[in-house]
Order: C-alpha cells, then sequence, then structure tokens
C-alpha cells in the first residue's frame, strides 16, 4: 500500500505528459492533483501508522543494480523520518497542486506543468523512502530534473533558461561530493543499503583509508562528501548561489521546490546519515560551522532585496543554515522539526506571495506595492501568520507561539547547550540572524501591505534604473493595475493558503513533544539519533534572546517602513559599501563569473583550437599530409593527389619503423 | 534451433540484401530491401539473443570451418561480453535505413548496399573467433564507412574521409603486424586457443598489446588520437554518424576486452596508470571543448569521446563493476549518442545547418521533438533512470575502488557534461522563435515518432532496469576478470622462475 504513496504521482505525471494535449487542461489537473491528494491521504496513513504507532517497513519493488558483488534494489522504506518527510512531502505538494489550478489558468501549458509538478513529486518521494544511497541518489538527481524543468518553465525567457541550468550544474557540483561519498561508502562497507552501513560504522571509528592520496579518517572523508552534495542541495554558503536565480520559475515552484522540500534533502541526508555523522565530530563540526554561516549571509543579503521573492529565498536559504546548525551540533530531531514546521509556513509565505503577485498582474517589486492589506485583506492575514510564524513569535515559559517559536528556539537553545566553541559561535551567529529575519520579514510585510500604494509612482525605474542590477524580469511589459484594480485571488488559491496557515500555527504546539519533547526517543526510534535532552536548565537570557532580537528587528522595520519612509531609499542612493556588498550578495555570482565560468569556456576553446587543431592535427594527420606531400613534390612524380598513395607511403613508413620495433621486442 | 548457423545467418544476411538490391535496382526498391533486411536480421539478432545460454560464460552458438588452412578458420561465436554488441548492431540498423529514407536522394542504391556490407563486417567483428577472420572484416568495415562519408557527406568529405582512414589505417597496420608474430610464436590464430593459454612472455606482451592499442585506441577514440572523430561525425550523412558513434567506435572497446585484457595480462597492468591517464584527460579535455563547440554534431562528437573515456577507464580497472560497467556504457552510448544524431539530423533535414546559432526556439513549433531530444539530452548527461547512468556509475565506482585519484578526475566530467549539454539544449530548443528560416519548421513527421520512441523507450527501461543486460554480462565478466588474474599470476610466477634462476647461477 504504502508503494502507491510513491508511484501514483508518477502515474499522474506520465498520463498528463504523455498524453495532456488529449486529455486538454482541465483534465490533467484533475488526474494529478486528484492522484496527488490520494497519496497524501496515505501518507496520513502512515505517519500514524509509523511515526506514532510502532511500526516499519521495507518493501522490495525490483532490482535495479547487480554488478559482481554489487547489488542495489529498487524499495520503499517507511520509518519514522520518512513518514515525517511523506506528510510534509504529499501534504504542500497537494497543495501546492491545487492551488496551481489558480494561479496558473491563463497559461497554455499547464498540463506540461502539472505532469513536472508531479514528477518532482514523485523523485521527492523516491529520494525520501529509499533504503540505500543509490536510490536515493536517484531522487536526488531527479528532483534536480524536476527544478530544472520548473525553473525554465517559461523557456521564453532567457533568465529563466539560464536560472534553470544554473541550478542543475551548480547541483552537480554538489552531487560530484556526493557521488564519491557513495563510491567511498561501498568501497569500505561493500553495500549501500542504509541498515548494513550504519550497523558497521561504529567498527571503523578512528579507521583510515586511503582517499586522493592522502591517508584519512574514513567516517569524516565519508560524511563531509555526503555533506558536498547535502550543501548543493540545500544551498549552503558557497553552492548557494543557485537558490536566489531559482525564483525565476513560476511561484508554486519556489514554494514546493525552492522552500518546503527539495531544498531541505540534504538535512534530510545528514539527519537519514545521523548514525555516520554521530561518529564523525570532526565533519559535524563543519557542518555547523556551514549551517551557521549561511544562515547569517543569506539573512543580511536579504535584508535588502526588493524582489518579494526573493526575500524569502533567502529567507530559505537561511532557514536550511539553521537545521544544519542543529544537525551538526548532534540535535537531528531539531533539525528535522525545523524542517517540518518551516514546510508550512514557508510554503504558506511563498503561496502567499504569488497570491499578492497574482492580484499585482504579475508585479514582483516590492518597491511598487504598499497599502495592499485593503484590497487584499485575506492574502494579508496569511502573510502576517506566515511572517509570525518565520520569526518564532510566542511566549516564553508558557510555551504558546506559532510554529517557528518552537523549532527555532530548539535549535538555538541546542548551540547553546552544546558547550563548544563551534557551538557558541553558531549560537551567536543565529541569534544576530534571528534579528535580521525579523527585519527582513517585516520590512517585506510592510513594504508590501502598509504604507502608501506606489504601484503608478512615475519616476521609479527611471530614477534606479542605472544604479541598480536590472530589474528582474517579470513576465516582459506590463504595468502595474491601480489599487481598485486589485482583488483577491481565486478560492481554490485561497484554501490552501489557510490550510498551510493552519499549520503555520498549530505545527510546532502539536508535535513539539515528539520531535523534541520527551515522546522523542519513542517517536523516532532507531530512524534518528536522538540526543539525551539535557538542556532543561538554560540561562534566562539565553531563554529570551530570540524574542528580544525579534522584537528590535521589527521595531526597525517599522522606523524604516512607516515612520520615515524616505529614508531606505537616502540610504540605498548613498550607496555605501556595506550595502553594495549586501545587496549584491557578497559578490558571489560575479566571483564564480570570473574564476569557473568564464575559464571554461576559455579553456574549453583554447583546447579545440590549439590542442585539437594546432597540436594533435598539425603533428597528426595534417601534418603528415603536409609532410608527405612536401616530399612528395621533392620527389619527381611521385605526387599524384590520390589519398591512397599517400597512405600507401604512410603504410611503407609504418611497416618499416614497427618492423624494426618488432624486431627489437622480439630479441630480447 | 541449435540446427540454424545463427550467427553466419546474423551475418550474412545483410550482404544477401545487397546482392538483392544489385538484381533489383532503383532508388524505392533499394530502400524497402534494406529495410526488410535490417529487420529480417534485427529478428535473427534477437533469436541469437533467445538460444544464448546467459549461465554459460564460455563461446555459444559456436560455427569452425576450415577456411585458409594452415590453422586458419572460419570460426564464429559468441559470448556475454560480443552477443549484445551483434544486438545492438542489428538493432541500431534499421533505424538508420528508415532515417535515410528522404534525406538521402542520390545513388540510393549504392548507400543502402554500402549499408548492409557495413553491417555484415560489423555484426562478424563481433563474432570471429579467428584473428585472421577477425581482421579482415574489422578493416574492410572502414572500406564502407569511408565511401559513406566520401560520397554522401558534407561540404569538407574528402578531408574528413582522409583523415578517418588515414588514422585508423595506421593502427590497423600495426595490429596486423602484432597479428603475423602472435601466429609465428604459437603456431594458431584461433582466439578461444589463444585465450585458453595466453602466455606470451612479457617482453613480447608489450609490444603486441601496444600494437593492439594503437589500432583501438583509434577507433575508440582515445585522447590525443580523438581529432579525426568530429571532422568524420560532421561530414558524414546522419546514418553514417550513428553508425560511426553507436558500433564502431565500440569495437575498440570490444577489441581491449577480448585481446588486451586477457591475452596481455602483464601488458595490460603494466600500461594501466597510462591509459587512466589518457582516459581522465580525454573526459575533461574532450568535455571542456564540447563546451566551446559551435556546430551540434562536433559538440555530440565530442561528448561521445569523453563517454568512451569513461568505458576504458572502467575497462582497465579489472574491477567486476568497471568493466561491466564499462560494456553497459558502450551498449548505452551506442543507442544515446545514436539517437542524438539522429535528432540533429532531424533538423538538419529541415534547415540544412548544423550551426547551433542558426536555432532557438523551437519548442515553439517543434514540442514533440523537444521533449524527444531532452530524454536523450538527459541520458547523455547520466540522469539516474536512463541507461547513460549506470555505465557511468559503475566505471566510476569501479575506477575509485581502483584509485580514488581517477574517480575525483572522472567525476568532473559529470559536472561539464550537464554543462555542456544543457546548455546545447538550451540554446536549440529554448528561447523565443525569432530567427526567420525556424517560422515553418514543422514537428516530427509519423515517421520521425515511430524512430525516435522505440529508442526513448530503451533508453528508459535500462536504467530501470538494466538486469536483462547483466544477467548476459555477468558470466563472462567474471571469467574474464578471473582468467586476466590467472594468467597474470602465471606471469609473476615466471618472472620470479627467472629472477631465482639468474639469483642461483
Amino acid at each position: 500500500m504504502y508503494a502507491a504513496i510513491v508511484l501514483l504521482p508518477i502515474l499522474g505525471s506520465a498520463i498528463t505528459g504523455l498524453f495532456g494535449r488529449l486529455l486538454g487542461a482541465r483534465l490533467s489537473e484533475i488526474i494529478t492533483t486528484g492522484l496527488l491528494f490520494c497519496s497524501a491521504a496515505l501518507s496520513v496513513v502512515a505517519f500514524t501508522d509509523v511515526a506514532l504507532g510502532d511500526h516499519e517497513y521495507i518493501i522490495q519493488l525490483l532490482p535495479w543494480i547487480h554488478s559482481g558483488d554489487f547489488a542495489v534494489d529498487w524499495t520503499v522504506r517507511v520509518d519514522t523520518i520518512t513518514a515525517v518527510m511523506l506528510v510534509v512531502v504529499t501534504g504542500v505538494s497537494s497543495l501546492v497542486h491545487l492551488y496551481t489550478i489558480g494561479y496558473m489558468h491563463e497559461d497554455p501549458h499547464r498540463a506540461r506543468f502539472f505532469s513536472y509538478l508531479s514528477l518532482f513529486t514523485f523523485a521527492m518521494l523516491m529520494l525520501v523512502t529509499a533504503n540505500n544511497f543509490l536510490q536515493l541518489f536517484f531522487g536526488w538527481e531527479g528532483v534536480g530534473l524536476a527544478s530544472y524543468l520548473l525553473i525554465g518553465f517559461w523557456y521564453q525567457k532567457p533568465s529563466a533558461n539560464a536560472a534553470a541550468i544554473k541550478a542543475f550544474v551548480v547541483n552537480r557540483v554538489g552531487d560530484f561530493g556526493f557521488a564519491l561519498g557513495i563510491f567511498g561508502i561501498y568501497y569500505v562497507f561493500k553495500t549501500l543499503d542504509f541498515d548494513a552501513v550504519f550497523a558497521a560504522a561504529p567498527s571503523m571509528v578512528g579507521k583510515s583509508f586511503v582517499f586522493a592520496g592522502h591517508n584519512v579518517d574514513i567516517l569524516t572523508t565519508l560524511c563531509l562528501l555526503l555533506f558536498v552534495g547535502a550543501m548543493g542541495k540545500s544551498a549552503q554558503l558557497g553552492l548557494h548561489t543557485w537558490l536566489p536565480d531559482a525564483m525565476e520559475g513560476p511561484t508554486p515552484v519556489s514554494a514546493l521546490i525552492h522552500a518546503a522540500t527539495m531544498v531541505t534533502a540534504g538535512v534530510f541526508l545528514v539527519c537519514r546519515c545521523s548514525p555516520l555523522f554521530q561518529l564523525a565530530p570532526h565533519a559535524a563540526e563543519f557542518v555547523v560551522f556551514i549551517g551557521a554561516t549561511t544562515a547569517f549571509f543569506a539573512a543580511s543579503v536579504g535584508l535588502f532585496q526588493n524582489d518579494i521573492k526573493r526575500v524569502i529565498a533567502y529567507s530559505t536559504c537561511s532557514q536550511l543554515g539553521y537545521m544544519f546548525a542543529a544537525a551538526g551540533v548532534a540535535s537531528y530531531n531539531a533539525a528535522m522539526f525545523h524542517l517540518f514546521t518551516h514546510a508550512f509556513f514557508k510554503a504558506l509565505l511563498f503561496l502567499s506571495a504569488g497570491a499578492v503577485i497574482h492580484s499585482m498582474h504579475h508585479e514582483q517589486d516590492m518597491r511598487k506595492m504598499g497599502g495592499l492589506w485593503k484590497a487584499i485583506p485575506f492574502t494579508w492575514a496569511m502573510m502576517l501568520i506566515g511572517n509570525l510564524a518565520l520569526t518564532g513569535v510566542g511566549i516564553p515559559y508558557l510555551g504558546i507561539g506559532l510554529a517557528g517559536f518552537y523549532s527555532k528556539d530548539a535549535i538555538i537553545n541546542s548551540t547553546f547547550a552544546a558547550h563548544s566553541s563551534i557551538g557558541t559561535y553558531a549560537f551567536t551567529l543565529l541569534i544576530i540572524s534571528a534579528g535580521m529575519t525579523s527585519f527582513y520579514s517585516w520590512r517585506q510585510f510592510l513594504m508590501t501591505f502598509h504604507g502608501r500604494y506606489r504601484g503608478l509612482d512615475q519616476d521609479h525605474h527611471h530614477g534606479h534604473a542605472h544604479e541598480e542590477p536590472a530589474a528582474d524580469d517579470d513576465h516582459g511589459h506590463h504595468h502595474a493595475p491601480k489599487l481598485e484594480e486589485i482583488h483577491e485571488s481565486p478560492l481554490v488559491m485561497l484554501v490552501p493558503l489557510a490550510l498551510l496557515a493552519l499549520g503555520a500555527v498549530f505545527a510546532g504546539m502539536a508535535f513539539f513533544h515528539y520531535f523534541v519533547g520527551e515522546g522523542a526517543h519513542e517517536f523516532w526510534r532507531a530512524s534518528l539519533v536522538v540526543g539525551e535532552g539535557e538542556e532543561g536548565h538554560l540561562p534566562v537570557w539565553v531563554e529570551l534572546a530570540p524574542l528580544t532580537v525579534t522584537i528590535i528587528g521589527f521595531a526597525i522595520a517599522y522606523y524604516y517602513y512607516i515612520l520615515h519612509p524616505t529614508l531606505p531609499k537616502k540610504l540605498a542612493a548613498r550607496r555605501g559599501l556595506l550595502y553594495l556588498f549586501l545587496f549584491n550578495k557578497w559578490y558571489f555570482d560575479e566571483l564564480y563569473n570570473l574564476i569557473f565560468v568564464r575559464p571554461a569556456f576559455f579553456i574549453g576553446r583554447f583546447l579545440w583550437k590549439k590542442g585539437d587543431g594546432a597540436v594533435i592535427d598539425g603533428l597528426g594527420p595534417d601534418g603528415v599530409s603536409a609532410r608527405v606531400l612536401d616530399a612528395a613534390r621533392g620527389a619527381v612524380r611521385l605526387q599524384t593527389g590520390y589519398v591512397y598513395h599517400y597512405a600507401l607511403a604512410m603504410l611503407l613508413g609504418v611497416v618499416a619503423l614497427a618492423t624494426w620495433f618488432m624486431a627489437m621486442g622480439g630479441a630480447q | 534451433m541449435s540446427g540454424l548457423p545463427l550467427l553466419s545467418l546474423v551475418t550474412f544476411v545483410p550482404l544477401l540484401g545487397g546482392a538483392l538490391i544489385l538484381v533489383l535496382p532503383g532508388a524505392s526498391n533499394a530502400r524497402w530491401i534494406a529495410l526488410g533486411t535490417t529487420i529480417v536480421t534485427f529478428a535473427l539478432s534477437l533469436m541469437v539473443w533467445a538460444s544464448f545460454d546467459n549461465s554459460n560464460p564460455g563461446f555459444q552458438l559456436v560455427e569452425k570451418l576450415n577456411w585458409l588452412g594452415g590453422g586458419i578458420s572460419y570460426h564464429m561465436g559468441v559470448d556475454g561480453i560480443s552477443m549484445l554488441f551483434v544486438v545492438l548492431t542489428a538493432g541500431l540498423m534499421p533505424f538508420c535505413i528508415a532515417a535515410s529514407w528522404e534525406s538521402v536522394e542520390k545513388r540510393v542504391a549504392e548507400y543502402m548496399i554500402a549499408f548492409l556490407v557495413l553491417e555484415t563486417m560489423m555484426i562478424g567483428v563481433f563474432c570471429a573467433l579467428d584473428l585472421v577472420l577477425f581482421y579482415v572484416l574489422f578493416e574492410a568495415g572502414l572500406i564502407p564507412m569511408f565511401l559513406i562519408i566520401g560520397i554522401w557527406g558534407g561540404k569538407r568529405r574528402v578531408y574528413a574521409s582522409f583523415k578517418f582512414f588515414l588514422y585508423t589505417f595506421v593502427g590497423s597496420v600495426l595490429m596486423l603486424l602484432a597479428i603475423m608474430s602472435m601466429y609465428w610464436y604459437t603456431g594458431t590464430t584461433d582466439i578461444v586457443a589463444l585465450l585458453a593459454s595466453p602466455h606470451f612472455p612479457p617482453q613480447m606482451q608489450i609490444w603486441l598489446w601496444l600494437a593492439f592499442f594503437a589500432s583501438f585506441a583509434v577507433k575508440m577514440p582515445m585522447w590525443p588520437v580523438h581529432t579525426w572523430l568530429p571532422d568524420a561525425h560532421v561530414e558524414a550523412p546522419t546514418a553514417g554518424s550513428v553508425i560511426l558513434a553507436g558500433i564502431l567506435l565500440k569495437m575498440g572497446g570490444y577489441g581491449f576486452l577480448r585481446f588486451s585484457l586477457p591475452m596481455f595480462p602483464s601488458a595490460t597492468e603494466f600500461f594501466g596508470p597510462m591509459v587512466f591517464t589518457m582516459s581522465v584527460v580525454a573526459i575533461i579535455y574532450t568535455s571542456l571543448v564540447a563546451l566551446a563547440q559551435e556546430d551540434m554534431k562536433k559538440l555530440i562528437a565530442y561528448s561521445s569521446v569523453a563517454h568512451m573515456g569513461f568505458v576504458t577507464m572502467g575497462i582497465f580497472t579489472l574491477t567486476h563493476q568497471g568493466v561491466e560497467g564499462g560494456i553497459f556504457q558502450m551498449l548505452s552510448h551506442g543507442v544515446v549518442s545514436g539517437a542524438l544524431f539522429l535528432c540533429v539530423g532531424v533538423v538538419y533535414d529541415r534547415i540544412h545547418t548544423r550551426e547551433i546559432s542558426a536555432y532557438g526556439g523551437l519548442v515553439n513549433r517543434m514540442p514533440i521533438y523537444a521533449a524527444f531530444f531532452l530524454v536523450f539530452t538527459l541520458a547523455n548527461v547520466g540522469l539516474p533512470g536512463t541507461s547513460g547512468f549506470i555505465g557511468e556509475f559503475l566505471t566510476m565506482l569501479g575506477a575509485y575502488i581502483h584509485n580514488s585519484w581517477i574517480a575525483i578526475f572522472s567525476a568532473t566530467g559529470v559536472i561539464l557534461s550537464a554543462a555542456y549539454a544543457l546548455y546545447l539544449y538550451r540554446r536549440i530548443i529554448f528561447g523565443t522563435l525569432v530567427k526567420p528560416a525556424l517560422m515553418t519548421i514543422q514537428d516530427l513527421t509519423a515517421r520521425e515518432i515511430a524512430i525516435l520512441a522505440p529508442l526513448v523507450v530503451i533508453t528508459i527501461a535500462l536504467g530501470v532496469y538494466p538486469q536483462p543486460v547483466f544477467n548476459v554480462t555477468t558470466p563472462a565478466v567474471a571469467k574474464l576478470i578471473q582468467d586476466n588474474k590467472t594468467s597474470l599470476a602465471f606471469d609473476h610466477a615466471k618472472k620470479v622462475a627467472i629472477i631465482q634462476k639468474a639469483n642461483a647461477q
């Protein structure tokens, strides 16, 4: 039965992909969405049966690759961590399918879009239900493919095409590490099955093997290689550059893939491999370092973005950093908890932003919004809930708050409780990031919904066009509507928002006990390494710090964007170094272009023209033919101009040469 | 069924078809006879597969007749390594004929005859169990290919066919010398006999290995003797490219597996590092070069060289996964690169240029084409779930087991392949349709869909469930590796004995 959870979406994808044009858009929507809801219902059954109940399933589907003693099968594994992911993936995916019916209702290629969405869901489900590293890798690349297709869905846009390729190729850089990790695991453990690898891991502690010519610790190396893969998929510092660009895709894609599910695959991988990371403390420290730094980096870049979706994209990047920081300090359950709650409120935020964009006739620049709360109060309320959940608003000690309050604080507390230097580093950065999160979230909220409506301001782009990077291509030419023309989105889009809002409000409260509270051991069982949870006695200031910085962040945003709305423009106009540094995303794209992308093309051209053309052909066939021609011109009447004659001359020479070699060889 | 000389049938039926075209000339006749013949041949090759016993690692369906005397015989047979290449060759041929249906207009009868003769030669190469027979077929195959490029090729066809001929010819001559010296040394050219006791002195192995290597490395082609391939591909007609990439390149890999590894184990061990270096350079170098290409066919040709780099890398690791991955990669590449060249042919037939910059936005008018092209592009990139992944993965796994450096370098090719393949796809398929020449371009015809659809099915089916291939290859690969180890141990023991003898004196 649980195999159906995975297979129903691919069925829908295949039907609409192959026969979408025959079926028509409406029928395609119904088929894919309907199958996804079936899958989601089964996932809830699986969650109660497996996570809350006491079962675990491993279903063999088909052998995949059997070569010598290497054997890998297609399987569906359902344990608690999988069950959690199943609920997240199918839940968000089915709501996004529903939402898309409204959001994309004007697009002539809807059938294709739904096919891609279901394909994505299938790949993601293959990833989370894998019982071995290779099937996980299959899902991993599969979601990468779906992401590529969906980012580039509007193929007329050059920027979307570029973003799609960038996403795929940057992810491949991560996969490079992941693949080497898989090879290494097979080399060391002679299997790729999770249970066998994890069972054998303790016997490898402290042992070393030769990797890239060096004698290195086995588990540290393997964990680091796997983590490189996770960094690519989860857009962590260094391999994050694709995620903001991925916002070129339609908004439902951003919500499903680039917020709630695919980008969390890296976190899932680390948590799934918690028995390995548990035994590799140095690798875990690196995870904390990257996670915390990313949380800080992305939040800082999010401060000054003007595209409503890019703000949320950087926010996602930052929140993923939180999850990694937690996983690195061995609070895997806190990481999974944040993954779980984040899926609800971030999908909510993205879909709300999508509703705003939909109402604004595809305008994404927040400088052209403002005062929208009157026109679209429901969307306003949804965005408010999303922001409250993201910034983690709640009342300490009473234990009442929105989703982010529980999960984010659990992470921050766990880094403090780690009592290590890297833990302190993470704690400091995460607190600062929490403040910045609050600032950019409320800045975005206030710029969009409050203040003066700026959609019809004429001077805006003229005044700034030259001093800021080209505004994001948002569907070509259009004019912002008048405020009176802005209406709420259709019901089919608002219902998913309401359901996600429920999750954003209650998911933390309802599941705290199971994910990170007293019930954690019984909940996760063997699927995750759960710490002993000795964080009962945190200093008061630690408990209060997150809320404090959140309030400060809100206050600053309110000051700049409501009380003195002209100030930000002036600051931007002054173009301070720090502002430019942050606005240009720490110049990562420029740097990578300079050291990777352009040299690759240059070297390619050089090798082609000089290596192949001048050297190999010059010394090889062209040179030989030229020499033969010279010789032929010299030798009277030998020049006939026929290829065969030159070949004959060649042949004689070669035969002589080879005979000499053979004679020498035989003589020895 | 065992009564029929199946291998001789599958080899020579195409030749009979060619003779029939001579008797019944005319373009239309030629097309239909060629198509019918290749389909019959394909059916026969499937009968070969059906009567193949997977559990037997040795040669099967063996036929042996006295031929030239002196131990040189007409000896045919297939094992788990060669059998699927026969099926691949016979399987690709009908597609080639169908793809040439309209695009070849001049000298149709001669064209079809050339292809049918070529098919006989290629299948024969994979079935031959006698060195002389192998050599004759191996070389004779050059002639029809040379003619196909030289007569039905593009503008620079003479240069291309010259280059192709020169490169392959040099290699062949060296191989002939090696075959002759093997005959002088052992008194037989029978491959089965040579495999049974492959005990050439290590010094001699070095020379023999090099001579065979010269021929196979050019065929493969390995860096740096690959430069004939892009030119040959560019000038060859579509079907010629399909055969070149799909089958002819595989003869090099097959040769390594059939001769170099089992017959010259010490030399194989000795030259291993050199082959790995060349393979890794091929993967990185040609991937980078592919990135810079402006001609579709050249780009795919360079990507073929990179993919063949994975094959040589895997084969010479002498691990089960590496060798089996290499075989799988060859089979998969035969289908995928063949399909990619067919895809290029589709738009070339319409617009008559291979310049990438002449295209753009094709998806707007050719959505079905875009979908097909995407599947093959992804298979070329080695996406899991397509056949392209399995070979790449297994060869890299084998390489890692052998030496992690090789795997690290070759894995960078995985990043680069994504870059060049998707960049190509973007430039041709995506974007807006602005070029005037493309405004009236038509999507795939029923004939073209019928050609490409089966290849999509095979690509995905083998990616999800490759067991039918592994069932055939596993016993033979296991035997190959075991034999290699045994002979290597024999060589080592002999060397030790010589040293001991020298010390004792």
